[in-house]
């Protein structure tokens, strides 16, 4: 298992504490840490050079704080550098001022161009547009089949066409596209998303054949999907598309995995465009907007306690999971009341598997997202039905629940004393650990414990 | 959250950056190839006894090339004591001994595979979404068909939109039959039935295309098991390979990747696809490494032709070739 950054970084700056000051000397090992992590997150080399040397200039002669660690400090830097690169996260869809909005999805192969135009069709569905799909993908076998189907299970139109034995080509794509945006009018469809072939950037005709579609189209977005994993030679991919096409936007893909995702900072620095999205799964719904602070934390193996927090905002009561947040991450922590409020609202959100993917998931977080597959969403309704058995009172401090009443919740709920012993001791875990996830610790791997007894499924 | 990032507006793009670091950074990017390409060069001129800057550049290829930083580092320490044993006085020299020592990294594991003492062979195409899993199935179902082996195919991805129809279309282009199950079926069903069908008719090669899957995904990957154990049952030695198919553009989650579907699937080979873009795929020298996994296979375009059996010198060549 990796270390995590600021682990390493602590031991770069073991001498250090109330040294005072930064300084060439002192900084050159935890700038190396900080090298090494970035090349194992796959940013691109270069850039990693350009923001080391960045990062040292920032930091030499910065004093050394009493209220923050040296570590602390110089995460904090690295942090402020990245998010800064990867731009605001308010990223804007543009709109056509006459319908239809053209949105042209671009990318090598296998990178989630089709998966990515239902996502984008399903969304904008949801926002209260009409869109429409077109595949002009006439080369890939099955390409345009499949996407029929992720059509079909999101319930968008289709432009579905008729190639009419017209040999696959330049003027058959061409046909596609401009037979989609006059079925586009006639239907009154406000926005029409082309999928397309993935082509390499080395392949100049059918680089030409994407240039040409686009002067047909004037697409108002030109998103360029990327696959998470992508190594360093995201750069040159990026570069040669953007160099072509003009791009607008990026969708990064398979972000569900644990790729630390690197690659974002290559492709938004050779394109200067904002990453628009992520994906985050196989499903129409896993689908996300992008937000810098996240993706460094990940970058960094930092983990992305916001993206859950949100998430858990956007579906859920927001006071109540707010309130949640707030007691689970300072304070007193939360009680057994809450938590059976939290497992009552988690049914609502579907499976836990997709909230606890938002945990760390790399570095010393691995594993985290597996022990999240393994979870029996059975399991809730037994804990719901052990802790409905309790009273208010006990509820709510925990602490005095004796063996005699333990005997008579497991009667009520029908489970064994063992099972409620179980519970507590996972109840007093989690909750130890989110208090120090409050404060960005370390306690993963007993969360992992407590999850990994519990079995399931979900993709 | 999202729905606010429809808001109706026309803004002009709102990245506007800051200069300085932007530009900088852009700056550095776009030097990439080139200012590699150059140290490169400049390498191979030279006359001087191996320097450290000489071993930077080439450690920075090897990065560039997605070995990752601690693999770079270990072969270029050994190549270090190598050159210095040596007695190494030239750039030319330097390059052509690391390119023995990354060969010898990837020969070390080439094995042959396991001989078939049952037929049919099963072969278990597996990987992460969108590596080439399918395209490889239709391409190796021609290679063996090359060699008068008769092939049956098995469409065990019920779950990717299309994804059978998409295998269909690869079994007409090769001329070997495929079995199926109905979309959302369970894969070793539709294996249970190729397997069966292969024996019936005395074919030589079972190829399985499997739905691509994240590592990450216990539920998934022990899918992947059930199906292990459904060949196993049919016969104790199956699958006799599975290959992970890997593509070139992967950078290091290539090798976790490789650890978990060992792990899980007991990989035999693999497959480095999409070689014919910029990507090197150096990757596959970290799991040799670490794993001993042999690449069998690597694939250089969407053609039936487009796979051409391993071969590590050609592989290292364009590796370093800058
Ligand atoms: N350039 C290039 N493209 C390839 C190569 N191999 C596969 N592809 C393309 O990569 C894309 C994905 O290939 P598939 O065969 O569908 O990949 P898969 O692993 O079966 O994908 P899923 O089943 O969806 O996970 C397709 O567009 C293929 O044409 C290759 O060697 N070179
Ligand atoms: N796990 C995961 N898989 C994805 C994601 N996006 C796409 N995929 C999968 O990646 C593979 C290739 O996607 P596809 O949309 O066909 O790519 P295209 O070739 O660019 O059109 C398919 O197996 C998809 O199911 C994602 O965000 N997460
Ligand atoms: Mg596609
Ligand atoms: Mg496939």
């Amino acid at each position: 298992m990796f270390e995590n950054l600021s682990e390493k970084l602590q031991r770069a700056f073991k001498n250090l504490r109330g040294q005072g000051i930064l300084t060439e000397d002192n900084i050159g090992e935890a700038l190396q840490e900080i090298r090494v992590a970035l090349l194992e997150a796959d940013v691109n080399l270069d850039v990693v050079q350009s923001l080391i040397e960045h990062i040292r200039e920032k930091a030499i002669g910065h004093e050394v704080l009493t209220a923050l660690s040296p570590t602390e400090q110089v995460i904090q830097i690295v942090r402020d550098e990245l998010i800064a690169m990867l731009g605001k996260d308010t990223a804007r869809f543009k709109f056509a001022s006459k319908p239809p909005t053209v949105i042209l999805m671009a990318g090598l192969q296998g990178s989630g161009k089709t998966t990515t135009s239902g996502k984008l069709a399903a969304w904008l569905k949801k926002g209260g547009h009409r869109p429409l799909l077109v595949s002009v993908d006439v080369y890939r076998p099955a390409a345009r089949e499949q996407l029929k189907v992720v059509a079909q299970s999101v319930g968008v139109n289709l432009y579905e066409g008729d190639l009419k034995g017209e040999a696959a080509g330049a003027s058959l794509v061409e046909r596609l596209a401009k037979e989609a945006r006059r079925e586009a009018i006639m239907s009154a469809c406000d926005v029409v998303i082309v999928d397309t072939a993935g082509r390499l950037h080395l392949d100049a005709e059918l680089m030409a054949e994407m240039q040409r579609l686009k002067s047909l189209l004037n697409p108002q977005e030109i998103l360029f999907v990327a696959d998470a994993m992508t190594g360093q030679d995201a750069v040159r991919s990026a570069r040669e598309f953007h160099d072509k096409l003009a791009l607008t936007g990026v969708v990064l893909t398979k972000m569900d995995g644990d790729a630390r995702g690197g690659a974002a900072l290559s492709i938004r620095q050779v394109t200067g465009q904002p990453i628009k999205f992520l994906g985050t799964g196989e499903k129409p719904d896993a689908f996300e907007a992008f937000h810098p602070d996240r993706i460094v934390s990940r970058i960094l193996g930092m983990g992305d306690m916001l993206t859950l927090i949100e998430n858990v905002e956007e579906k859920l009561d927001r006071k109540k999971s707010e309130e949640f947040a707030k007691k689970a991450l300072a304070g007193d922590g939360f009680t057994l009341e809450d938590f059976r409020d939290q497992l009552r609202q988690i049914k609502k959100l579907g499976s836990i598997q997709s909230i606890m993917k938002m945990l760390p998931s790399v570095g010393p977080f691995q594993g985290l997202q597996q022990a999240a597959e393994n979870v029996d969403e059975g399991q809730f309704t037994r804990v719901e039905a052990i802790i409905n058995s309790m009273t208010q009172q006990e509820r709510m401090h925990h602490e005095i629940i004796s063996g005699s009443r333990r005997k008579r919740i497991a009667r009520g709920s029908g489970t064994s004393v063992q099972e409620i012993n179980q519970l507590l001791r996972q109840y007093v875990q989690m909750k130890k650990m989110f208090k120090s996830m409050g404060k960005g610790g370390g306690m993963q791997r007993r969360l992992m414990g407590s999850l990994t007894n519990m079995r399931g499924m979900g993709r | 959250m999202l729905p606010t990032l429809f808001g109706k507006s026309a803004d002009p793009a709102p990245t506007q950056q800051k200069s300085g670091l932007f530009e900088r950074m852009k700056q550095a990017v776009t030097r990439t190839r080139d200012g590699l390409q150059e140290r490169m060069e400049d390498l191979l001129a030279r006359t001087r006894p191996v320097d450290a800057a000489a071993l930077e550049t080439l450690e920075a290829t090897l990065i560039a090339s997605d070995l990752g930083v601690h693999t770079a580092a270990e072969i270029i320490g050994h190549l270090r004591a190598q050159a210095e044993r040596q007695q190494i006085r030239d750039g030319a020299e330097l390059k052509a001994l690391l390119k023995v020592e990354l060969q010898q990294i990837l020969d070390a594991v080439q094995t042959p595979p396991p001989a078939v003492t049952t037929k049919p062979e099963v072969v278990f195409m597996v990987g992460v979404n969108g590596t080439g899993k399918t395209t490889t199935t239709g391409k190796l179902a021609a290679y063996f068909r090359e060699q008068n082996q008769s092939v049956l195919l098995c469409a065990a991805d019920t779950f990717r939109a299309a994804a059978i129809e998409q295998l269909g279309i690869w079994s007409q282009r090769a001329g070997v039959e495929m079995i199926q199950t109905r979309p959302g079926g369970d894969p070793s069903a539709a294996l249970y039935d190729t397997l069966h069908a292969a024996r019936a008719r005395s074919i030589d090669v079972v190829l399985v295309d499997t739905a691509g899957r994240l590592h990450t995904k216990n539920n998934l990957m022990a899918e992947l098991e059930k199906m292990r154990r459904t060949a196993q049952r049919f016969a104790p030695d199956a699958p006799h390979q599975t290959l992970l198919v890997m593509d070139a553009t992967t950078g290091q989650n290539g090798l976790q990747q490789a650890r978990l579907f060992l792990e899980s699937s007991a990989v035999t080979g693999i497959v480095l696809t999409k070689l014919d873009g910029t990507a090197k795929g150096g990757i596959v020298i970290a799991i040799a490494k670490e794993l001993r996994l042999p690449v069998r296979f690597v694939g250089i375009g969407e053609q039936m032709a487009d796979l051409i059996p391993f071969d590590a010198s050609a592989f290292v060549d364009s590796l370093l070739d800058r």
